[in-house]
């Protein structure tokens, strides 16, 4: 099976508006997903200045889904979604 | 860290927001439409009754994010000319919290009440345990009568069905001094005598109520002015963004200050100093010395345990060396402390050397607002390094730590850590004064938020891992006896 891909968007926008709370997944996914979930940091994914702007930040990308006003729990439901669980 | 998500959300939203029209062509007109921008005509309504009422807070939360009062809004006033006066003030005000009254409604009364759980039993626990006498049985269920009742919860811990309970008003059971009361009008106002400007009612209330008054409409001024404009980081700052602190101050000196000095490097002359003092204070035979740092703290001492004062260290807190080396570097400069909490607005506001402060959000704000990449900055190193010590200040028992690391000799000292400023450590500390005795220590170590300065209102991240993030980066600085 193919891996979940996550990117957590680690740019000014998404890291102020809330973004910095998401590191905890650095130690969640790990845990819960084994290698079943790669996680890796994106340096601003460009979601910021499309057309929601910051109002919707911090930004997470479960592999081609867009994860918007993401918190830990809004991207660990999206993983189990993708992930069929 | 506050931990109301969507609240702090919407006010970071608006301070960006500000700061885009200050640097627009037209700032009163796009300050005006920051409402109208945020909740545009049609928008589906996301937590009042209508737009109108949406429209209403946000130019209320505006009006402070401007830096005025939003308890002297008569309504009247448009945020275009709000925007002007901005603009023309020279002075900034000592008073650095306001209410926003119009969220205050929703909240009701802080008091005692019986729940339709009352079962109306015969044993009546209640009744039998309130001093008062505030307890009836009126209908076969418990009564309480709000003029006798003095609010001491007896009667919540004695019911067997947990059928009372207390009303909590978040603001006022977070402050640590009384200083915040809802009042008879039932909006919520703030006694500047004796608040201690600590910050907690503005992370404690869920509808994001309080607010700082914003110096940043001022701060852009003096950007936007030919004078120079140097940046002061607290040590907790590390953590709070992405990337180092030297990319962050290439990052600060993009968004327009002139230079950037790390406030740690006035933390090691604090260590420094509070170590021989220490020492000194020791050789004369008192019991303990407490620390004089923290802003919140010091404010406390002043409004309500001026018993403790003779045990106070008098060494300068960090800010103070650091703002004096500035201004005897530049003497022209306007210097900028960027701060963790509410509490440094106060420090600030009565050191001379001092001229604004801007809290950690304000400064993301401004990033966004600039739209900056810390990631892709280079970095830029500080004309002074500061040492691992003088950069742990900003969490609970770093500044223990720093003194300690400072002695000659490190097995004098028996530190004892305040960490974070409640009703029952206030009362330990008052304790330690009237007695002129801690038990078992001789440096109390003063942290007005739990945590230390990485839990201040204004931070960006949460505890655990700015803690992290701190430990990492500053395992390679130099320690400070070799500073």
């Amino acid at each position: 099976m193919a891996k979940v891909e996550v990117k957590v968007c680690l740019g000014t926008t998404c890291f102020v508006m809330g973004g910095s709370n998401l590191q905890e997944l650095n130690d969640i996914i790990p845990q819960k997903y084994g290698d079943k979930v790669e996680l890796s940091a994106a340096n601003c994914l460009g979601l910021c200045s499309i057309n929601w702007e910051y109002s919707k930040a911090p930004y997470v990308k479960v592999n081609e889904e867009v994860v918007s006003e993401a918190t830990v729990e809004k991207v660990l439901e999206e993983i189990d979604k993708q992930l069929g669980n | 860290m506050n931990n109301m998500g969507q609240a702090i959300h919407l006010k970071k939203e608006i301070l960006v927001r500000i700061i885009k029209a200050f640097l627009s062509d037209d700032f009163e007109r796009q300050a005006r439409l920051i409402p109208y921008d945020m909740r545009p005509k049609g928008m589906e309504v996301p937590y009042r009754c209508c737009v109108y009422k949406e429209r209403a807070i946000i130019k209320d939360r505006t009006i402070a994010g401007l830096g005025f009062p939003i308890e002297e809004d008569d309504e009247t006033v448009s945020l275009s000319d709000y925007a002007k006066q901005a603009l023309e003030r020279t002075q900034i005000s000592d008073k650095n919290l306001t209410v926003l009254q119009t969220a205050c409604k929703g909240c009701s009364t802080n008091r005692i009440y019986v729940t339709d759980l009352c079962q109306g039993c015969v044993a009546r626990p209640c009744q039998s345990t309130c001093k008062f006498g505030a307890i009836s049985i009126i209908n076969g269920r418990s009564v309480i009568d709000d003029t006798k009742c003095k609010k001491c919860q007896m009667c919540v811990n004695a019911c067997p069905y947990k059928a009372i309970v207390k009303i909590s008003v978040p603001c006022e059971d977070s402050c640590p001094v009384g200083a915040i009361k809802k009042d008879e009008t039932g909006f919520a106002s703030i006694d500047y005598d004796k608040c201690i400007n600590c910050g907690r009612c503005t992370a404690a209330c869920p509808f994001g109520a309080v607010h700082e008054r914003s110096q940043i409409i001022d701060i852009l001024k003096a950007i936007k002015s030919d004078k120079k404009v140097i940046a002061m980081i607290a040590p907790s700052i590390i953590g709070q963004f992405p990337g180092n602190i030297y990319q962050l101050k290439t990052a600060i000196i993009n968004s327009g200050f002139d230079d950037v000095y790390e406030v740690a490097q006035g933390a090691d002359i604090t260590a420094n100093t509070e170590a021989k003092e220490f020492t000194g204070r020791m050789e004369e035979g008192q019991n303990f010395m407490t620390t004089s740092c923290c802003a919140g703290y010091n404010q406390l001492i002043k409004k309500h345990l001026p018993e403790i004062k003779p045990f106070v260290s008098d060494t300068k807190t960090p800010l103070y060396y650091t703002a004096e080396i500035v201004k005897k570097e530049h003497p022209d400069a306007i210097t900028v402390f960027v701060s963790p909490c509410v509490a440094k607005r106060a420090e600030g506001f009565e050191n001379p050397n001092v001229d604004f402060v801007m809290n950690y959000e304000e400064l993301g704000a401004l990033f966004i607002a600039k739209k900056i990449q810390i990631l892709d900055m280079e970095e830029s190193k500080y004309i002074v390094e500061s040492s691992k010590q003088g950069r742990n200040f900003g969490y609970s028992g770093g500044v223990a730590e720093s003194v300690k690391k400072s002695l000659k000799d490190e097995d004098s000292i028996k530190p004892c850590i305040i960490n974070g400023l409640n009703k029952d450590s206030i009362k330990q500390l008052k304790k330690y004064a009237t007695s002129g005795v801690c038990e078992g220590c001789n440096l109390v170590e003063v942290m007005c938020c739990e945590g230390g300065c990485i839990g201040g209102n204004a931070t960006i991240n949460n505890q655990k891992t700015a803690k992290k993030l701190i430990d990492n980066f500053t395992q390679n600085s130099e320690d400070i006896s070799k500073i």
